[in-house]
């Protein structure tokens, strides 16, 4: 199975600071992988490489069947290219409706022009109605956003993500202001979507990525320290010592 | 109403005044005015109205169009420009050449005839350039004067001008992500910059007399001020309504939805795949053409445009009408342009009586700026939706305020607090 993103020898250094060191990762087109690591340990800095937020020193991050590089791309580019990115607190335009945030994130032709001209359709607007109803905000589509509940945010933020059809889904600490309960949602949509996509989960909770079931890879100073099942990066000994050995 | 984007129905789309109300209301009272104005002046009307005050009305509807064009770029796309008034001067001055070149070709050819011969064209376009230019102590005619003798090539040129020079310098800004203040106070230099260059005589724009005389329009004989004042008026308000639809068009679509994103959270906009600096670039020159075309129907009025109509205060000024009448809906900055200008227009007529205070008088001219540096300072603090925000009143819209509790009925909920960090 070749990598759909493979990111091979990468540095980032801030003012002398080497937050990403040597660091090198790959996920296939349809796989679910978790990052975990201590605090600093680089998982935002490596999401803001692969989406062109943070140019690296050194290295190379290709995507794709042809493996183009992203690294002379933008933000904006990069994300037209299939990758979609959900950050650690939920970020969605609060001054707008539910729908016209999933209609600013649904996939469509981005120049200017054409979403000048950009009129809805009855397909977009069934699209739209049943990516709220995916994601339970089915009888919220005309509220504006910033009166969603933290929690509705977050799922919105997802049904953002799910419209623009991404083929490699970076998702930055999910679980983070989620009740018990959606947080279960949350792990199930993510398996889920790992069927037809890439889907990368960066997260603290032990209970949250033992759910997930899937691989994982370990950061630690800006570089990979252990990868594999949790059991087996569990075991490992240099694992315990930096990370879960402090608890 | 509120931020013009109304609600969509589902699948079916409604029709644009049904999305926006605001929008025909605008367009009734538009038409009521100038109805109203008309049937008032000297020359199609009762004469109630003085030909001055209908230029005045006139001019102000031109400022209406040029806060428009401000509330797009403030208002809906978060770029505080405070270049604005510059390239709406610039409109200015390119109609104005034309206005002023042909009306001293009808006076000079006149002139000549009187000789007996008929002129040489060579003769004719001497005589122009030595009217026009004397005052500069120069008597040949600038190359960016060539195409002066046509109107629709000055016109294109009125548009293109502003429209080429915004899309340059905003190429510059906002490739290398200017934002915020910084921006603002690069918008202010190019102002600047611009204002200094045009007072020096080798400018090819007569220094600081500017052009004058614009109130003549060539071809029409001796049409009288008051008829000419009334078409004008017209033709500002043709221009405002159509400006105004078709920015409640562009707002009320995605196109407004991306835009108010990059306003809030640009980096978002990004990630979501949406080329941000594009749309600036976008948005930053489709406002300086709009501003333009405000200021080729606005000097025509005034009669006389100088380098000091560039100056940077009067792009600050356009941020106060917007501001003090709601930024992020088209109507609170019209209102705002209007009932401002008009003041302002008012205060410093001088026509006032001064108030004695003892031992001194408050003489309104010199303290209007203060009072309206005061009343800016008030909307800001106390009522960041402006005057607009008065109209949010009527139909019961109010922000969430949950007075600092839970922000959702969800245990998980963030507290308001909390989101806010
Ligand atoms: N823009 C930046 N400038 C300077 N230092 C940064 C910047 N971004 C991240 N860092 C540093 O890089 C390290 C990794 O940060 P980050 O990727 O956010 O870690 P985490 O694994 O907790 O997400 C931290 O020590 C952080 O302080
Ligand atoms: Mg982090």
């Amino acid at each position: 199975m070749s990598a759909l993103l493979e990111v091979s020898g990468v540095s980032v250094t801030f003012d002398g600071f080497r937050a990403i060191n040597n660091l090198s990762f790959s996920i296939g087109p349809a796989e679910l992988r978790a990052i975990i690591g201590p605090n600093g340990a680089g998982k935002t800095t490596f999401m803001d490489i692969v989406t062109g937020k943070t140019r690296p020193d050194a290295g190379r991050v290709t995507f794709g069947e042809r493996s183009i590089s992203l690294l002379g791309m933008n933000e904006a580019r990069i994300a037209r290219e299939g990758i979609g990115r959900k950050f650690q607190r939920p970020t969605v335009f609060e001054d707008q409706t539910v729908e016209d945030n999933l209609i600013l994130a649904l996939k469509a032709n981005r120049s200017p022009w054409a979403v000048l001209f950009w009129r809805p359709k009855a397909a977009d607007m069934d699209r739209v109605q049943a990516l709220a109803e995916e994601v339970g905000l089915g009888d919220q589509l005309h509220r504006k956003s910033g009166e969603l509940s933290h929690g509705q945010k977050q799922w919105l933020e997802i049904a953002m993500l799910l419209a623009q059809e991404p083929r490699l889904l970076l998702v930055d600490e999910p679980a983070a202001g989620m009740t018990p309960a959606e947080r279960e949602q949350t792990t199930a949509l993510l398996v889920s979507l790992a069927k037809t996509r890439a889907v990368v989960v960066v997260e603290h909770d032990m209970e949250f990525i033992r759910r997930l079931n899937c691989r994982v890879t370990v950061l630690h100073e800006g570089s990979v320290l252990a990868e594999g099942s949790l059991d087996h990066v569990t075991r490992d000994p240099q694992v315990i010592a930096v990370y879960l050995g402090r608890g | 109403m509120g931020d013009g984007a109304g609600p969509r129905s589902d699948g079916k789309s409604k029709s644009f005044f049904a999305q926006n109300p605001s929008a025909l209301i605008f367009i009734a009272f538009l038409a009521a005015f100038t109805l109203i104005v008309t049937l008032l002046s000297e020359a199609y009307g009762v004469g109630f109205l003085s030909t001055s005050f209908v230029k005045t009305l006139g001019k102000t509807l031109c400022l209406c169009l040029v806060a428009l064009a401000m509330d797009l770029i403030w208002g809906y796309a978060g770029i505080l420009s405070l270049g604005h008034m510059a390239f709406f001067a610039l409109g200015g001055y390119m109609i104005g050449m034309w206005l002023m070149y042909a009306r001293t070709e009808e006076i000079v050819v006149q002139a000549l005839a009187q000789g007996g011969l008929p002129a040489t064209p060579e003769e004719v376009s001497q005589g122009i350039a030595t009217q026009i230019f004397g005052v500069v102590g120069s008597s040949d005619l600038p190359a960016i004067w060539a195409f002066a003798h046509s109107l629709p090539l000055q016109l294109l040129l009125a548009l293109a001008v502003p429209g080429v020079l915004a899309l340059v310098f905003g190429w510059l800004a906002f490739r290398s992500r200017v934002t915020g203040v910084y921006l603002s106070i690069l918008t202010q230099a190019m102002t600047l910059a611009l204002a200094l260059y045009l007072f020096q005589n080798d400018s090819g724009l007569r220094g600081n007399n500017g052009l004058s005389g614009l109130q003549n329009l060539p071809g029409l004989g001796d049409a009288s001020q008051d008829l000419v004042s009334v078409w004008f008026l017209w033709a500002s308000a043709l221009a405002l309504g159509l400006g105004y639809l078709a920015l409640a068009w562009v707002v009320s679509g995605k196109f407004g939805s991306v835009i108010r994103a990059i306003r809030d959270d640009e980096a978002r906009v990004r990630f979501l795949g949406y080329a941000v600096e594009t749309y600036k670039l976008f948005v930053f020159t489709l406002t300086a053409v709009i501003a333009a075309l405000a200021g080729v129907l606005y000097y025509p009025q005034a009669g006389i445009i100088n380098p000091a109509e560039l100056a940077p205060i009067a792009s600050i000024y356009l941020a106060v009408w917007v501001a003090i009448g709601g930024r992020g809906r088209l109507y609170g900055a019209v209102i705002g342009a209007a009932f401002v200008s008009l003041l302002s227009s008012l205060f410093t007529s001088g026509r006032l009586p001064d108030i004695p205070l003892g031992p001194v008088a408050l003489n309104w001219v010199d303290w209007w700026l203060v009072i309206l540096g005061l009343a800016f300072v008030a909307v800001t603090l106390l009522a960041p939706k402006g005057i607009g925000g008065l109209f949010d009143r009527f139909q019961h819209i109010r922000p969430p305020d949950r007075k600092g509790a839970a922000l959702g009925p969800n245990d998980g909920a963030l507290q308001e607090q909390e989101a806010r960090e």
